[in-house]
């Protein structure tokens, strides 16, 4: 008996098609995309990274990711440990609400923020007031971005914290060990990998993130450009190879994230076979 | 230290959704020095009445006292217990050592032991579960058994005035099960603590046990020493729970219960339709029948197991076979093959109602 796709020459063109496709869709692009940025020899390449406008979106992108992947850490333990630890009403719709960022486009959660924080929003006006403003300044791209992330690191512990139960707590408990210690010497070493994992996906979309910045920034060069912008920008302004270049700095991060991505998947296979 | 436990009672669930009472109110007192096994099916609330002792649960209301202190309100972490869990619980990514170690680690700084009495304290553990070759190893390196040994020094670090298992051997196999029981006995006599298990194996409270309490529906049905609980139970609950039984249903009159062509004397047993019980052992066999009892049977299955052979017993005035345990000398003697003619003798019959138990002895030799 011959099991599905068994044949060697089924097999064969599975894997060819395979394989095609990814050149095509994905390799050729991030391939394009050096090719693009470096089709003005390095110098140029240098010169179009060290542009003054270049430099301050990389700034403010570090600055967005370094306040929200922290944050959404925090943000995502807090909640993992709500939903898999107690028994609340509401303790279902909450799960369900934790995805909505995910269900939502960028571009809507965006406006939504908008008419919140705007000068004329129901907040903004409030915060207007105090001459604090959200709107087209750094913090109103900190608070979508922590908004579009912050599903990543809640739903890699959920499930895992679901299924690893709470009896090591309960132990630990008996033993005399107080919230903090239990937290620290316990829960914390169960979940470290999940943890990281959703960090890097955090951080991956936090760089890259461009729908609702897009929206609530403004695209005021040199104040709240972040690199996605700055890319699409260079790119109307019809200076291919400066978009390339910042583009090709994204490109670097996520073969960063996948490489990082991967070494953790290695190391926990290894464990698990040493186990 | 004595457990003293009033009017607990517990009840799951939101108002609205459906509310299940895990325990009616339960009254239990446990001596210094106790071992005492929770013992009753599943469902039945002896996990939940150990878990408010132990704090990890809330009771609704009622009180629980070790020794002279009231701890109902005092938080787990504060009532000196040990746990056990059933599937162990060990901290999977800290060594055996660190393991038994982490009670003493926890503790606030004034009262922590240095590095080296908590090195001490830990191999001297290690060493009474045999297991201090194993301190550097990690728990899923180590065998159900040697784990639950760990689980066990570890509940015993701090020096607990109080043990609580639960259903500590139940994910075992037969033979370590039995072997970890003798142990924990042995460890029980040695070091004095009071203890509390939980099981739903009959043999292993039976065995383990100084006094076994049978719990159901959240309710206590009786507290004894094995010895009295096979031999007087208190209710039908716990005859039934308590091992394999064979069921008599008749009409009683004049002191003579008739089935069909079999009757049997049963002096005391009140007039009217009866149901009596009678334990496999309690079946003895014969081949001529006696005037207190003429219950002809057909030997229906053999399974020759350890010391004696255990026999299925068919007849027309009985609705399900009854099953009896005879020994080897006396299957011999009675030529037992399949297909046999025999006459059933009982040796004793048990009747509940709602009055409570009768037991009726019959004079067999």
């Amino acid at each position: 008996m011959i099991r599905i796709g068994d044949a060697p020459g089924v097999r064969r063109l599975l894997i060819g098609v395979a394989l095609v496709l990814t050149a095509l869709f994905l390799l050729l692009p991030l391939v394009a995309i050096f090719a693009q940025a470096l089709m003005g020899g390095i110098d140029l390449y240098w010169q179009n990274l060290s542009d003054r406008y270049t430099l301050a979106a990389i700034g403010l992108t570090l600055l967005v990711t370094l306040l929200t992947v922290p944050i959404n850490l925090v943000f995502g333990v807090f909640l993992a440990w709500l939903v898999t630890r107690f028994s609340f009403p509401g303790r279902r719709l909450l799960q369900t609400l934790i995805d909505i960022p995910f269900a939502v486009s960028p571009v809507v959660a965006g406006l939504v923020y908008l008419l919140l924080y705007g000068r004329n929003g129901w907040l903004g006006g409030w915060l207007d007031s105090y001459d604090i403003q959200i709107m087209f300044a750094w913090p109103g791209i900190v608070l979508v971005t922590i908004f579009v992330t912050c599903p990543f690191v809640a739903r890699e512990l959920i499930p895992l914290m679901q299924a690893q139960g709470a009896r090591e707590e309960e132990a630990a408990v008996t033993l005399g060990a107080s919230g903090w210690t239990i937290f620290r010497r316990v829960t914390l070493p169960k979940i470290r990998h999940a943890l990281l994992y959703g960090a890097i996906l955090t951080n991956a979309r936090a760089v890259g993130e461009f729908g609702a910045v897009s929206v609530v920034a403004g695209a005021i060069r040199g104040q709240t450009n972040t690199l996605p912008l700055q890319v699409e920008q260079l790119y109307q302004d019809y200076n291919t190879v400066g978009a390339f270049t910042s583009a090709s700095l994204l490109a670097l991060l996520a073969l960063l994230t996948l490489a990082a991505k991967a070494a953790l998947e290695w190391r926990a296979a290894r464990r698990e076979s040493l186990a | 230290m004595s457990i003293r436990i009033s009017q607990i009672d517990k009840t799951y669930g939101h108002k609205g959704s459906g509310r299940t009472r895990a325990l009616a109110p339960i009254d239990l007192d446990i001596r210094d020095g106790e071992l005492i096994g929770l013992l009753g099916p599943s469902g039945s609330g002896k996990t939940t009445l150990l878990r408010i002792v132990a704090g990890l649960e809330q009771a609704d209301g009622g009180t629980i006292h070790f020794g002279e202190r009231e701890v109902t309100q005092v938080h787990v972490r504060e009532r000196r217990i040990g746990f056990v869990f059933q599937h162990y619980a060990l901290f999977r990514h800290m060594s055996v050592f660190e393991n038994v170690a982490f009670g003493l680690r926890a503790l606030p700084r004034r009262q922590r032991p240095s590095n080296g009495e908590i090195r001490t304290r830990v191999m001297q553990l290690l060493e009474m579960v045999r297991l201090a070759a194993f301190a550097e190893r990690y728990p899923a390196q180590l065998s159900g058994g040697q784990q639950q040994r760990v689980a066990l020094a570890r509940a015993l670090a701090l020096k607990p005035d109080v043990l609580l298992l639960d259903e500590p051997f139940g994910a075992l196999d037969a033979k370590v099960r039995q072997e970890l029981r003798r142990w924990l006995r042995h460890l029980h006599e040695e070091l004095g603590f009071t203890s509390l298990f939980v099981t739903h194996d009959q043999e292993e409270a039976l065995e383990l046990s100084d006094r076994v309490v049978v719990m159901s529906n959240g309710r206590v049905e009786q507290i004894a020493t094995p010895d009295t609980l096979y031999r007087e139970p208190a209710n039908r609950f716990v005859f039934e729970f308590l091992g394999d039984v064979n069921r008599l249903e008749g009409d009683v009159a004049e002191g003579r219960l008739t089935c069909g062509n079999a009757s049997v004397s049963v002096p005391g047993v009140e007039p009217g339709r009866r149901e009596l019980l009678l334990r496999p052992h309690e079946v003895h066999l014969a081949e001529r029948s006696i005037p207190a009892a003429h219950l002809p049977v057909t030997v229906a299955s053999i399974v020759p197991v350890g010391a004696e052979v255990r026999l299925e017993l068919e007849a027309d005035w009985l609705e399900e076979p009854w099953l009896a345990s005879v020994s080897h000398a006396e299957f011999e003697r009675l030529g037992i093959a399949r297909g046999r003619r025999l006459f059933a003798l009982p040796s004793r019959l048990h009747g509940f109602d709602a009055a409570g138990a009768q037991n009726v002895a019959l004079p067999v030799g």
